[in-house]
């Protein structure tokens, strides 16, 4: 997995609550077998017409956002089906960070073992967010979003930005306790 | 120190604690064809190997087509997805019920029904229904195919620990047939709304859950993820311990198993739980969603809202719900039993097993589906089937003029052929009402069997507490 340090753009504004992982990758799209070329799914059936055509009035669609590389969503983002490709198309697509005031447990998770950043604010912070128009840039060393002058900090469990900042393999990690899962075989019978 | 059942169960599984996170031991690994591919593709690249293939089932349930099993799969990509299971579950020593096998079906349905879900394990699979399997007080909740990876390599899984959420559920429902366990759980929904979960692991208590049959405590546990908990839990009690005995994958040494369960596997008297919610069943109706999340529903005797009214002022919700409406076009105001439906689904995880098609039938019997109408019954494996065909339930729901069809997730969320037409509405008794999630421009409304059932009959939504259904 790639480290992730900084990252500046303009954030694209997604304003809707509850959005779902069906939404985010709808089901057709879910027969491949790979983990790669799903960005051009992403939102599909927000992005497009019936007949293939860009929608003009979805967010993703404005040529403004063409280079965002962070995606501000509104509460409970990300729930229902456990989809990974919902993560797999949001990271093709060159969202790097999500921001909001809630995400879906499963999602959360995701998001981590693919390089992404979510990143839970406050009601008022993302209000603040989704009235910029400026680059704002994160750094997950620091654990702070810079927005214009301001400085704003965000929480992340320590586990989590190790994994990011060092890229890691967490399959790699967890058979370091190899003696401890082969002891527990030993003493658990079901 | 008093421990929830959660906390027990929690505790007993883990293999390390590090930095407030546990590495825990997965006792069972189900997995599928949808969400497993890539992890088997990981495993490759690194040369790592499955580490208990023993603990390890598959199945494939997602895109299977529930028409001829002995015909080619037309699908070129869902034949592909099928094929790749099989040969990865060759190439690493996995256990798999394929499309012919006796024991294939929806991985919740079969899980139980083989004997491979057990009281106090942990249960993980590449699917967020996963919870289902809660109804036998083990903890058991989905991944992502990342984790399917990280578990086939190391049979653990590394998680911070979640909350715990306590769901009473008590009093005596007037009519247990027409208001049924869905009912119980889309007013539970409806209530808390779909993140009202989301961080905790949800143990349901009270009179009304030692009262349900095992297959209606898994209707319960399933739908706990449409609250946003990952895991729902229901103690396990002597039903439990009757359901399990005897299965294909019950152990030798079953009884002494049902000792230890009984003596621990509750939670204590005086544990504390993070968060409470008590739900009185003595007079809930019927439920009927009419948006687009599982918690935008209503009582079957009610009208559509009106998106001020529902918001209560909050511009978001009153966004939100305004939008629903309009992807499932209906007028505020309009009363629920004046939908008039065009597809009917009796299917899915959280609805069709057994008893659930004993219930649809009772209303079905002797009658005629609606000739504006189309309808199908896909029962959830085929164990389930063959045991409702020993019954005859499949000559009353052909006879009625539903489609009788083989096991799979199907319609519940279209990856096979089972889809919606644009513009077409269905009641259904899956699990999501998401735009799309039956097909692309279709409209789901979620409904228990029974009344799904009395609306393929009626062509509209009826109250189900009007029948005679006893």
């Amino acid at each position: 997995m790639e480290s992730f340090k900084k990252i500046k753009s303009i954030v694209t504004p997604l304003d809707k609550v509850n959005v779902d992982t069906d939404q985010i990758v709808p089901k057709q799209f879910l027969k491949l077998i790979q983990r790669t070329g799903f960005g051009q799914f992403l939102f599909y059936d927000w992005r497009y017409e019936k007949d293939g055509i860009l929608r003009k009035d979805f967010i993703l669609n404005d040529p403004t956002y063409k280079n965002s590389r962070i995606l501000l969503a509104r509460d409970n983002f990300g729930c229902g089906s456990s989809r990974e490709h919902a993560v797999w198309a949001l990271d093709d697509f060159g969202f790097k960070v999500i921001i909001s005031t809630s995400f879906a447990d499963i999602f959360y998770n995701n998001c981590f073992k693919n390089g992404i950043l979510p990143i839970r604010v406050s009601d008022e912070i993302l209000q603040k967010l989704f009235s910029t128009k400026s680059e704002i840039e994160i750094d997950l060393e620091d654990q702070t979003i810079m927005v214009g002058n301001t400085h704003v900090s965000f929480d992340i469990e320590p586990h989590w930005k190790k994994i990011l900042l060092e890229g890691l393999d967490d399959i790699a990690m967890t058979l370091q306790h190899e003696s401890q899962i082969t002891k527990y075989e030993r003493s658990h019978k079901i | 120190m008093s421990k929830t059942l959660f906390e027990k169960i929690w505790d007993s599984h883990i293999v390390v604690d590090e930095n407030g996170r546990s590495l825990l031991y997965v006792d069972r690994h189900l997995i599928h064809e949808v969400t497993s591919p890539q992890a088997f593709d990981g495993l490759r690249l690194n040369a790592r190997k499955v580490r208990r293939p023993d603990l390890t089932f598959a199945t494939m349930d997602h895109n299977v087509p529930t028409s001829d099993r002995s015909l080619p799969i037309l699908d070129q990509t869902s034949s592909v997805q099928i094929k790749t299971l099989e040969k990865n579950c060759k190439e690493f020593g996995i256990t798999l019920f394929d499309i012919h096998s006796p024991n294939q079906g929806i991985v919740h349905v079969i899980g139980p029904e083989l004997g491979i879900t057990l009281p106090g394990t942990t249960i993980v699979c590449g699917d967020s229904h996963t919870s289902t399997h809660g109804a036998f007080g083990s903890l058991a909740f989905g991944i992502g195919t990342s984790d399917v990876e990280h578990v086939l390599a190391t049979q653990c899984i590394m998680m911070e620990k979640p909350k715990t959420f306590e769901i009473k559920i008590q009093g005596k429902r007037k009519n247990p047939h027409a208001v049924t366990a869905k009912d119980i759980i889309l007013s539970i929904i409806r209530k808390i709304g779909t993140a009202g979960g989301t961080g905790t692991i949800i143990e349901y208590r009270g009179d009304t859950i030692s009262e349900l049959t095992m297959e209606q405590r898994m209707t319960i546990c399933n739908m706990s993820i449409e609250a946003g908990a990952r895991a729902g839990l229901i103690a396990p009690d002597e039903k439990t311990f009757q359901y399990l005995r005897g299965r294909k994958y019950t152990s030798d040494n079953y009884d002494e198993l049902v000792n230890d369960w009984r003596e621990n596997l509750k939670t204590d008297s005086g544990a504390k739980f993070d968060k409470s919610f008590t739900l009185s069943v003595e007079n809930i109706a019927p439920q009927v969603s009419w948006g687009t999340n599982p918690a935008m529903t209503s009582d079957v005797t009610e009208s559509v809202p009106f998106p001020d009214e529902y918001g209560k002022g909050n511009p978001e919700e009153v966004k939100g719900v305004t939008k629903a409406l309009q992807y499932m076009d209906l007028k505020p105001g309009t009363p629920i039993v004046d939908i008039v439906i065009d597809r009917i689904f009796i299917g899915s995880c959280t609805n069709a097993r057994l008893e659930d098609l004993m219930e649809a039938a009772k209303v079905v019997k002797g009658k005629k589906v609606s000739s504006k109408v189309r309808a199908m019954v896909v029962p959830g494996s085929q164990l389930v089937k063959k045991n409702a065909e020993e019954m005859g339930l499949d000559k009353i729901f052909k006879d009625a003029g539903f489609e009788w069809r083989e096991s799979g997730c199907s319609m519940c969320l279209g990856m096979n052929p089972d889809i919606l037409a644009a513009g077409e509405r269905c009641a259904s008794t899956s699990n999501r009402n998401f735009e799309g999630r039956q097909g692309t421009g279709g409209r789901t409304h979620l409904v228990s069997p029974v009344m799904a059932a009395a609306a393929a009959i009626n062509g509209h939504f009826v109250d189900v507490r009007e029948l005679d259904l006893k």
